[in-house]
C-alpha cells in the first residue's frame, strides 16, 4: 500500500510539500522569534529589496515572512482539530444510523439533511459571529459545517459492511451489538474516512481563511486569511501583501488534495487508474 | 398532477426547513453574549434605551422560552425579520433592495461553472491520457484549491488595476447615467469578474466529476454495443455517453448550490457587489445580528429554490425519474 502510494508522483510531491510547512509552522519561534506582529522596518516595503525582508512588509511594516510562518500555524490547527472534532460527531452518527436502522436511521438521516441544506459558509459566518471570534468558536463552526458528509460516508459504509459474513458469525459467536459495531464493523470503514479526512483537512483551511479574509479571524492570532484581508484595500499599491498569503493557501490546499487523492488510489486499488473525482 | 406531487412534496418539506432554521436563529440569538434586546438591537451604539425596551416588549423578553420562541418563528412567518438599527430600514427592506444583484451573480456564476465545467470534463475524457488531458485536470486540481477571494483579488489586480480591460468595483458605472442597452452592456462588463472568480472553483468541482463520470460510464456494456454497430466516437460520446454520465454531476450541481451562495459572500465583498452577501460582510462589522440572522435565512431559502430547479433540470435530463414518482 505505501509502495502503491509513493508510486504516485502527486501524492509524494504533495507529502513534501505538507512537511515543509509543518517544519515552517514548527519553528515560527525560532525563525522569528519577534512574533508575526512586530512592527520591524518601515511600511509598504516592497519585497526582494533589503536582505532579511524576502517578501516585504505591511501597512504597518510588520514582516510579511514572518506573518506567513506563524499563520501556517493557525491553519494546520484550525484545518487538523476541526476535522477531528467533525469526525468525531459524524462517525458515531452516521455508524448508529447505518448499524441500527429504523427510526435512528430515519432520524439520524433527517438531521443531517436538515444541516446538508443549510448553506454551509453562511452558518460558519453566523456561528462565529455570534460566539465571538476565537480559535475554539472558528474551528467548532467550521466542524459543525463539515460533519454531514462524514455522517453520510459512514452510513453507507456500515450498511455494505453489516451485510457480510463475518458479522453474522460475529453475532453467532455471541458478541453484543456495539462489541460488533466498534470491534468488527467500523475498522473496515477505516480508509474511505481517512480519505475523506485528508480532503477535509483542505477544505477546513479554505474555510478558517475564508473567515478571518472577512474579519472573523481570532484577533490574537496571525492567519493567512485575516492578512490577505487586511491587505484588500492596499492591493492596488501594495500587490504582495494578498499575493504571497494566498500562494501559501493555495499551496498548502493543494498538497492536501494531492495527499488525499495518492490515499483515495492507495486505499482503493479497484478505483484507481480511473482518475475518480 | 403527477408531475406537480412531487414538486409539493419538495414545497412542504422546504418550508419545514426554513422553520427549523428560525428555531436555529431563534438558539443563536440566546447564545449569544449578552442580554438579547442588545444583541439584536446592534453593538455599533445605534439603539437607546427606550428602542431597547420596545425590544424587549416585542419579543417578550420578560415571558418564559417557549412564548418567546413562538413569537420569534411567528415574526419569521409572517416575513417580519426585524429592524436594522444600523441601517435604519427594516431587515426585509434590505435584503429584497439586494437581492437582485445577488441572484444575477450566483445563476450567471452558476450557469457558467456548469458550463465550461461539463464542456471541459468531456474534452478531458475524450483525450485521456493524453497531455491537454493533464494540463486541463491539473487546472481543475489548482482552481480546486484556490481560495476564492483571492481569485478575485488577483483577478482585480490583472484584468482591473493592470490591464484596465473590465471594472473591477461595483454593479454599474457610478453618475455614467446610461440607459437602455447601454446600461445592460455596463452591467454586463461588471459582471464578467465577479461571475468568473466566483465560478472557477464550481467549474473545477464539475469538471473533474464529468471527466471521471464520463470515463467510468464509457466502460459499460451498452457503449461497447453502440461501438460494435459502428457508431463513430463523438455520436456515442455525446448520445450515450453523456447523457449518463451528466446524471451524477447535476445532483452534485444541486447539492453544489448552497456553496456558491455562501461563497457570494466573499465574491460581493472584493468586488463591492451590492448584494445580500455584502449586506452581510457590512453588518459583521457593526455587530448588526438582525439583518446577519435575515440574510443567513434568505440565503438558506435562495438553497431550497437553487435545489428544486436542479430537481425540476434532472427531470427533464432523465425522464424515468418524473415516472417513478
Amino acid at each position: 500500500m505505501i509502495r502503491r502510494f509513493a508510486s504516485n508522483k502527486g501524492a509524494v510531491i504533495g507529502v513534501l510539500i505538507l512537511l515543509i510547512v509543518i517544519g515552517l509552522a514548527l519553528s515560527a519561534d525560532l525563525l522569528f522569534p519577534r512574533g508575526p506582529w512586530a512592527m520591524v522596518q518601515r511600511p509598504f516595503l516592497v519585497p526582494f529589496t533589503m536582505d532579511g525582508f524576502p517578501l516585504g512588509t505591511d501597512t504597518l511594516g510588520r514582516d510579511v515572512a514572518a506573518g506567513l510562518v506563524h499563520g501556517a500555524r493557525v491553519s494546520l490547527l484550525v484545518g487538523l482539530v476541526s476535522t477531528i472534532v467533525a469526525l468525531a460527531i459524524g462517525v458515531p452518527l452516521g455508524a448508529v444510523a447505518g448499524f441500527y436502522g429504523g427510526w435512528a436511521d430515519e432520524g439520524a438521516m433527517r438531521f443531517t439533511e436538515f444541516f446538508q441544506t443549510i448553506p454551509n459558509f453562511a452558518l460558519a459566518i453566523v456561528l462565529v459571529a455570534i460566539l465571538e471570534p476565537t480559535l475554539t468558536s472558528i474551528t467548532s463552526a467550521i466542524a459543525i459545517v463539515s460533519w454531514p458528509p462524514v455522517a453520510r460516508l459512514v452510513r453507507a459504509e456500515v450498511m455494505a459492511v453489516k451485510r457480510r459474513e463475518y458479522v453474522d458469525a460475529a453475532r453467532l459467536a455471541g458478541l453484543s451489538n456495539f462489541r460488533i459495531l466498534t470491534g468488527e464493523v467500523l475498522p473496515n470503514t477505516v480508509s474511505p474516512i481517512i480519505v475523506m479526512a485528508s480532503l477535509m483537512v483542505a477544505t477546513a483551511i479554505l474555510l478558517e481563511s475564508s473567515l478571518s479574509f472577512l474579519g472573523l479571524g481570532d484577533p490574537n492570532a496571525m492567519s493567512w486569511g485575516y492578512m490577505i484581508g487586511a491587505a484588500r484595500t492596499v492591493i492596488r499599491s501594495a500587490w504582495w501583501l494578498s499575493f504571497f498569503p494566498g500562494v501559501a493557501i493555495l499551496v498548502t490546499v493543494l498538497a492536501l488534495n494531492l495527499i488525499g487523492e495518492g490515499l483515495n488510489d492507495a486505499l482503493n486499488p479497484h478505483l484507481s487508474r480511473k482518475g475518480t473525482a | 398532477m403527477a408531475v406537480l406531487a412531487p414538486i409539493l412534496g419538495r414545497l412542504a418539506k422546504a418550508l419545514i426547513t426554513l422553520l427549523a432554521i428560525a428555531v436555529l436563529n431563534f438558539f443563536l440569538i440566546h447564545a449569544a453574549p449578552g442580554d438579547p434586546a442588545v444583541v439584536l438591537a446592534g453593538e455599533a451604539g445605534a439603539a437607546d434605551e427606550q428602542m431597547i425596551a420596545q425590544l424587549r416588549e416585542r419579543f417578550g423578553l420578560d415571558q418564559s422560552f417557549h412564548v418567546q420562541l413562538g413569537s420569534y418563528v411567528w415574526n419569521i412567518v409572517q416575513l417580519d425579520f426585524g429592524y436594522s438599527f444600523r441601517q435604519g430600514a427594516p431587515v426585509l427592506d434590505l435584503i429584497l433592495e439586494r437581492l437582485p444583484a445577488t441572484l444575477i451573480l450566483t445563476l450567471t456564476a452558476f450557469v457558467i461553472s456548469l458550463t465550461l465545467g461539463i464542456a471541459l470534463g468531456v474534452a478531458a475524457s475524450a483525450r485521456v491520457g493524453k497531455a491537454s488531458d493533464s494540463v486541463l485536470t491539473t487546472l481543475a486540481l489548482l482552481f480546486y484549491a484556490t481560495p476564492l477571494y483571492w481569485a478575485a483579488l488577483m483577478a482585480v489586480l490583472v484584468f482591473s488595476v493592470e490591464l484596465g480591460w473590465l471594472p473591477g468595483f461595483g454593479y454599474e458605472t457610478v453618475g455614467a447615467g446610461y440607459s437602455g442597452l447601454a446600461r445592460i452592456w455596463d452591467v454586463i462588463k461588471h459582471l464578467i469578474l465577479p461571475a468568473s472568480t466566483l465560478g472557477l472553483f464550481f467549474m473545477a468541482v464539475y469538471m473533474r466529476m464529468t471527466r471521471a463520470s464520463m470515463l467510468e460510464v464509457a466502460q459499460m456494456d451498452f457503449v461497447k454495443t453502440a461501438r460494435a454497430k459502428g457508431l463513430s466516437g463523438p455520436v456515442i460520446r455525446r448520445r450515450h455517453i453523456l447523457r449518463n454520465a451528466i446524471l451524477p454531476v447535476v445532483t452534485l450541481a444541486g447539492l453544489q448550490a448552497g456553496q456558491l451562495v455562501g461563497g457570494a459572500v466573499l465574491t460581493e465583498t472584493v468586488f463591492a457587489w451590492p448584494g445580500i452577501g455584502r449586506l452581510m460582510f457590512e453588518s459583521l462589522a457593526a455587530r448588526d445580528y438582525n439583518t446577519i440572522l435575515g440574510v443567513f435565512l434568505v440565503s438558506a431559502a435562495m438553497v431550497i429554490v437553487f435545489n428544486i430547479l436542479t430537481d425540476l433540470v434532472y427531470r427533464l435530463v432523465d425522464p424515468r425519474i418524473g415516472a417513478r414518482a
